[in-house]
């Protein structure tokens, strides 16, 4: 069976405390999708804004665990961005972002297991993952976002894989469930059992451009642009300012002409931003893409609702939060 | 952006599900004076989404508990907390001239009209929201600029005919409400309140005026089940001896506690477990049904009944003649569930769980944290084009469940006032 739940549904009841807490989400998603959220393991690498804003929305929905894993000592820079970790030296003092914030997570909900997972996203082994459903990874290059996604492509368990960016008041979802067979909702009458085939990270990426609808979200092309320019100048995700822009320019020039697809097409404008956002997130649209990508994490595990395929875009300029099928999944 | 933010004074009126998300979010954007206004205390089913709340906070005020849980993170900023209704004298007109935008997370159409009308006097800006299960939306309100919250009719809440409550239910919710306002009401509600139920007996040989009395010394069980055969059996049969109600509709079956319970006729006098005196009263309990989720059958809608109503009695006598219902009291659910159930069954209506009807008969919203974060995040974005007077980017965006041209966060322009608005058209005189 598809999606990222851990196991099906089990004659178990619901305690009388899962009950009254979840109340309200229950009557949204059902006591079904409920208990396979309880039973469902998630790790999150890299906390920033966004990945909190995420891990908060999971844990009061009640999945089964959630692993962090972040080593960075927390920072003068975290204390201003991060509603998990007090202002108490006492308490974040010489610690990781992933030890503070699992502190605080753990009071949302009693009821879910939040844990430290010590350690380098871009070093972590095929069984390592095998323990989880689903891997959510921000602020990874591109290599290790690769990486990741191909060692959950090649386990024999299904394990559903999201990479989340924010890049000041924009950001970008990707999905990869493999496939997944969930329960779409039909208007007026029986859900019915849907199929779903998604392309990995790789093939997402690698998609010529000229064969992409003109409608496509500029977003898609201008932050390619940026992944292989961090890429190859050897940036950590986000280490860029505007005096990159010349070269990233260039970048540009030469990526169309490969891909045959008009300079135009991706605004200097919205690489000027990109490349000014370096690290910053806009607390909003963190908000904004925490509770997506939360939906879509709900969605995935209790195999309900149609979920993203394959890319989500949110831009405060245009105030639009946007799908891509990328490649586009051909008319029947 | 950042000076504008930072000088500004806002008001949030709500501390629930938007406003525990709008509050975070406003502080980590670098707000700094912010003033909170919130009537309601928390309740466990809040916790699911209202993350600024803990267990231990239950019964406390939101408004309060919203703002120390900030403070946490945020030592250094002003936030003023009111434990208090919105609809306040003290929430005047110069009362709200003080902020430069007024942020709500209201979950009623009462508070956001007078909000509204409060801050067209003021002339200060209002960013609205709402939320529903995977639903939302955030609109603007700027004076002269765009429509006003009322421009545009509002769906009022549904209400039913008298009628179809008393004689001719055809769905569940009619049960409900007959349930609720009129069974529940009549038994347990205050008895000076006008109530439709039929209270006259079958053979006008009792000396009663109202059927629904106990006699001196009325047997508690035999009580129950003269009630039961009274409203679910005798009420039935009168009802369908007008021919006239029923030439195009399906007849109701008259239903007897000696058909769905015969075993119950014989017991009469028996005593139940009173062990757990400290335990909220449940009739669910005593009969250990523990799935809220079930549809009961026909028989055990009964026995609720029956327990619910004498559990009334025997545990919270005092309370008889005071009671509203109240979807957080579980009896008031378990015995208010098994009515509309057995009425449902008599008029063949599908019945439903507990978990169900708990949710019609309070009116429970769905809600969801994701929603509520995202919706939070969409207000701070336009409160801070407002701020900058930011007019041309103003936009109203809807939040959906199923993509639209491929659009899950949509947005549209405001529309301008709309000219005949009698709430903010400047033809009329606001006082």
């Amino acid at each position: 069976m598809g999606g990222g739940g851990g196991g099906g549904a089990e004659e178990e009841e619901l305690t009388a405390q899962e009950t009254a807490l979840y109340d309200r989400q229950i009557r949204v998603w059902g006591v079904d999708a409920q208990k396979r959220l309880s039973k469902a393991h998630v790790l999150v690498c890299g906390v920033n804004g966004t990945t909190i804003e995420f891990c908060k929305n999971i844990v009061l929905a009640g999945v089964g665990s959630l692993s962090l894993m972040d080593d960075h000592i927390v920072t003068e820079d975290d204390l201003n961005s991060n509603f998990l970790i007090p202002h108490d030296e006492s308490v974040y003092g010489g610690k990781s972002r992933a030890e503070v914030c699992c502190e605080s997570l753990k009071d949302f909900n009693p009821m879910v297991r939040v844990a430290v997972a010590k350690g380098d996203p871009s070093l972590i082994d095929g069984t390592f993952i095998d323990r989880f459903d689903i891997i959510v990874l921000s602020r990874a290059s591109l290599k290790t976002k690769l990486f990741i996604n191909d060692n959950c492509r090649k386990r024999s368990k299904h394990i559903a894989f999201y990479s989340v960016d924010c890049k000041d008041s924009c950001g970008e979802i990707f999905v990869d469930l493999q496939n997944h067979s969930y329960l779409q909702k039909k208007p007026g009458g029986e859900p019915e059992q849907q199929e779903l085939k998604y392309p990995s990270l790789q093939e997402a990426i690698s998609v010529p451009w000229k064969d992409l609808s003109k409608k496509t979200t500029k977003l898609y092309y201008a932050m390619r642009v940026l992944e292989s320019y961090e890429s190859s100048e050897g940036r950590d995700p986000g280490e860029t300012s505007l005096s990159d822009l010349p070269a990233v320019l260039a970048l540009r020039k030469d990526m169309c002409d490969r891909m045959s697809l008009d300079e135009s097409r991706i605004p200097t404008s919205l690489l000027e931003r990109l490349l000014a956002a370096g690290k910053k997130e806009h607390p909003p649209v963190c908000a904004i893409l925490g509770g997506i990508l939360g939906q879509e994490v709900i969605k995935s595990i209790s195999c309900k609702g149609d979920p993203i395929k394959n890319f989500f875009y949110y831009d405060a300029a245009d105030g639009k939060g946007a799908m891509e099928d990328i490649p586009p999944t051909p008319e029947d | 952006s950042e000076e504008a933010v930072k000088a500004a004074k806002v008001l949030m009126v709500g501390a629930g599900g938007i406003g525990c998300e709008l509050l975070k979010t406003l502080a980590l954007s670098g707000f700094s004076d912010i003033h909170v206004i919130d009537l309601d205390t928390i309740e466990v089913s809040n916790l699911n989404r209202q993350f600024l709340f803990r267990k231990s906070h239950v019964g406390q005020s939101k408004a309060h508990v919203a703002r120390d849980a900030i403070l946490k993170f945020r030592p250094n900023i002003n936030i003023e907390s009111h434990h208090a209704n919105v609809k306040d004298a003290q929430f005047n007109v110069d009362f709200f001239k003080q902020f430069n935008v007024v942020l709500n997370g209201l979950d009623n159409l009462d508070a956001r009209r007078h909000v509204n009308r409060l801050c067209l006097a003021a002339e200060v800006p209002l960013v609205e929201s709402g939320t529903t299960g995977f639903l939302g939306q955030v609109t603007v309100h700027v004076k002269g600029k765009t429509e006003c919250y009322e421009c545009q009719p509002k769906p009022i809440p549904k209400s039913y005919p008298v009628c179809t409550i008393t004689s001719t239910p055809s769905k569940f919710v009619h049960c409900i409400v007959w349930a609720k306002e009129l069974l529940f009401a009549k038994l347990f509600g205050d008895k000076n309140q006008d109530n439709d139920l039929n209270v006259h007996s079958k053979d006008g040989s009792s000396s009663k005026l109202d059927v629904f009395e106990r006699d001196v010394d009325e047997d508690l069980d035999q009580y129950a089940q003269r009630i039961y055969d009274h409203v679910f059996g005798y009420n039935i049969e009168v009802a369908l001896e007008n021919e006239e109600t029923w030439k195009n509709r399906r007849r109701p079956n008259p239903v007897y506690i000696r058909d769905t319970l015969p075993e119950a006729v014989k017991q009469n006098g028996s005593s139940w477990d009173c062990s757990n005196d400290h335990e909220e009263p449940s009739a669910m309990a005593s009969l250990g049904l523990t799935n809220p989720q079930e549809i009961w059958t026909l028989a055990e809608n009964s026995r609720v009944l029956l327990e619910a109503f004498k559990l009334f009695f025997e545990k919270r006598e005092k309370e008889i003649g005071n009671l509203v219902f109240d979807k957080d009291d579980q009896l008031a659910v378990e015995f208010v569930t098994a009515a509309a159930n057995i009425r449902a069954h008599s008029f063949g209506i599908p019945l439903h769980s507990l978990f169900e009807a708990k949710g019609v008969a309070g009116n429970i919203v769905h809600a969801v944290a994701t929603t509520n974060a995202i919706i939070a995040g969409l207000i701070v974005i336009e409160a801070i084009k407002v701020l900058q007077d930011d007019y041309k980017n103003y936009r109203m965006t809807y939040c959906l469940e199923h993509p639209t041209k491929k659009l899950l966060l949509m947005p549209v322009e405001p529309f301008e006032p709309n000219p005949s608005c009698y709430v903010c058209s400047e033809v009329f005189c606001t006082v």
